[in-house]
């Protein structure tokens, strides 16, 4: 009974959305707004089949590396530059002025040093995505409990043990909270940087279909980048409870005081 | 020198300490800036980068202040300001009254999660081709992506905010008469206000990205435009300087809106600890 109740509360809205949307075109599809079922037929026609290893996989391909990049050299950096008072002093305004640059506009420069090619749209989706967790590195670092670390100097624990078992642990929640950021910066030039100069991927595509008023087709290309971001967050929300777990029972316990 | 000889390990450290209040962090960031532009200077000046592709610092800094004395550069900072807040006005108030509608009744609550959890991940850049479908290259096509973008943003913080009112101080304003209006006035709007405003200058950075990027790819009016023309007219210092522009401008609403933060704020335990510390 009680499954059921939520699974209610969960499909409720969905399908009275849904409904709403097949009624309201009912009565002849506008020019804009595909029905519900043509929507379905074109998604099926559109990407199921050559486009999703022509468009959707390279697309997807170069998310992941341009993404998992960022994440291993924004932590790197951000464990050296956060470990140390005077490097993190020197770098706060430059890093600053580099998180507030809107990412898109390095889209012009790297088509520039790079050239228009798979290299670029890597480079464009690490060097955006790369500032929240850089900076969150580096927060998270700063921010450690000083008992935590003169402990682990008493105990003699230096080099990579420290930084494996006190520093990334304690650093743990700011960095994932900055990578759930750079996910979606990194979905975003992955669209972006197609759409800008490409001649293959999800953004040129959609593109394309918008340019030559597909708007059934163009519709299916929105649903699958919906789709690609909220797989992508549901996967992180798991691994973050995961990496995250004895965080959340400690602010559980807590909380509970 | 005499405690130096006493007790090395402190003296080592009262040094530290001494010579890092006589070199406050501003001069250190100073001395940041000036090797990050001394890097870019060189790095075409040694012949590491092509100098058409990546000029100099000092030729784009001097264009960057042609830039200022030019009408056409502030009218196109004007477009993309006046973007940027009628895009984060309309997401903040539509998000603001949703968000008590829905945070104020457990039943919407609940009803509500699966359909926001859906629609929050989606990128915002995946409505650009529908924005050029309907409105082309005028400025509603900008505010299209911004508001969707800034809603969510918003939207959640000021959920979690409703969430975390004290059920205590809302019992007793209901046994002491006070009205829905009274309720939502003084007792769920001081505790959602933090939120509301970590919402805001979240969603502030958010809707200048996007108000650069409608820009760019789109081509309504801005900035972001600008940068494009100058690309593909190969004005490549120009292009630079602008984006240097857009960094400066990001610069100054986060700082802003921290400033706004802390005035509206002053009154919070967030705030007011952080003066006394």
């Amino acid at each position: 009974m009680k499954t059921l109740k939520s699974l209610l509360y969960i499909l409720a809205l969905p399908v009275l959305l849904i409904l709403w949307w097949i009624l309201a075109t009912a009565g002849g599809a506008s020019f804009f707004v595909p029905t519900p079922a043509d929507l379905v037929k074109t998604f099926v026609d559109t990407w199921i089949g050559e486009r999703m290893f022509t468009d959707v996989l390279p697309s997807i391909r170069r998310l992941l590396i341009g993404v998992v990049g960022a994440i291993i050299l924004g932590v790197l950096l951000g464990l050296l530059v956060g470990l140390n008072r005077t490097a993190r002093a020197i770098t706060e305004p430059v890093f600053e002025f580099f998180r507030a640059l809107p990412p898109p506009v390095l889209i012009p420069v790297l088509m520039l040093l790079v050239g228009i090619n798979d290299g670029m749209k890597v480079a464009v989706i690490i060097s955006g995505a790369i500032w929240p967790v850089l900076l969150n590195t580096i927060e998270g670092v700063r921010a450690i409990d000083p008992v935590q670390n003169e402990t682990s100097r008493s105990y003699g624990i230096s080099g990579f043990a420290r930084i494996r078992y006190q520093i990334l642990p304690s650093a743990m929640p700011t960095i994932m909270a900055g990578i759930r950021q750079c996910l979606s910066i990194g979905l975003i030039l992955m669209v972006i940087s197609e759409m800008f100069a490409s001649s293959s991927g999800l953004g040129f595509a959609i593109v394309q279909f918008q340019r030559s008023f597909a708007v059934p087709e163009m519709w299916s290309g929105i649903v699958v980048l919906g789709l690609i971001g909220v797989i992508m967050s549901f996967i992180f929300q798991w691994i973050e409870r995961r990496v995250l777990r004895w965080y959340n029972g400690l602010k559980e316990v807590e909380n509970a005081v | 020198m005499s405690t130096l000889t006493t007790t090395p390990a402190l003296s080592k450290r009262r040094r530290r300490k001494t010579t890092k209040s006589k070199v406050p962090n501003a001069v250190w960031g100073l001395i940041g800036i000036v090797v990050f532009l001394g890097i870019w200077e060189l790095l075409p000046a040694l012949g590491i980068v092509k100098a058409e592709y990546l000029p100099p610092a000092s030729e784009v800094l001097v264009t960057l202040a042609k830039d200022f004395t030019l009408t056409a550069f502030w009218l196109a900072v004007g477009e993309t300001m006046l973007a940027w807040f009628i895009g984060l006005l309309v997401a903040v108030l539509l998000a603001l009254v949703l968000g008590l509608v829905i945070g104020m009744s457990s039943f919407l609550r609940r009803a509500t999660n699966s359909t926001i959890e859906f629609l929050r991940p989606i990128p915002s850049v995946a409505l650009i081709p529908l924005a050029v479908l309907l409105f082309g290259t005028k400025i509603e096509s900008s505010l299209m992506l911004i508001i969707y973008a800034c809603f969510w943003q918003v939207l959640i913080q000021v959920l979690y905010g409703v969430a975390d009112v004290d059920n205590v101080a809302m019992q007793t304003a209901r046994s002491y008469g006070f009205s829905p209006f009274q309720r939502i006035r003084d007792v769920i709007f001081p505790t959602m206000l933090p939120y509301l405003m970590t919402g805001i200058r979240l969603g502030a950075a958010v809707a200048l990205i996007l108000a650069i990027t409608a820009e760019l790819i789109i081509g309504s009016p801005g900035l972001g435009k600008e940068i494009q023309l100058a690309q593909s007219g190969g004005a490549i210092a120009g292009m630079y300087a602008l984006i240097v522009a857009t960094g400066l401008l990001g610069v100054l609403i986060n700082l802003g809106m921290r400033v706004i933060e802390k005035r509206i704020l002053s009154w919070h335990v967030s705030v007011r600890g952080e003066i006394i510390a």
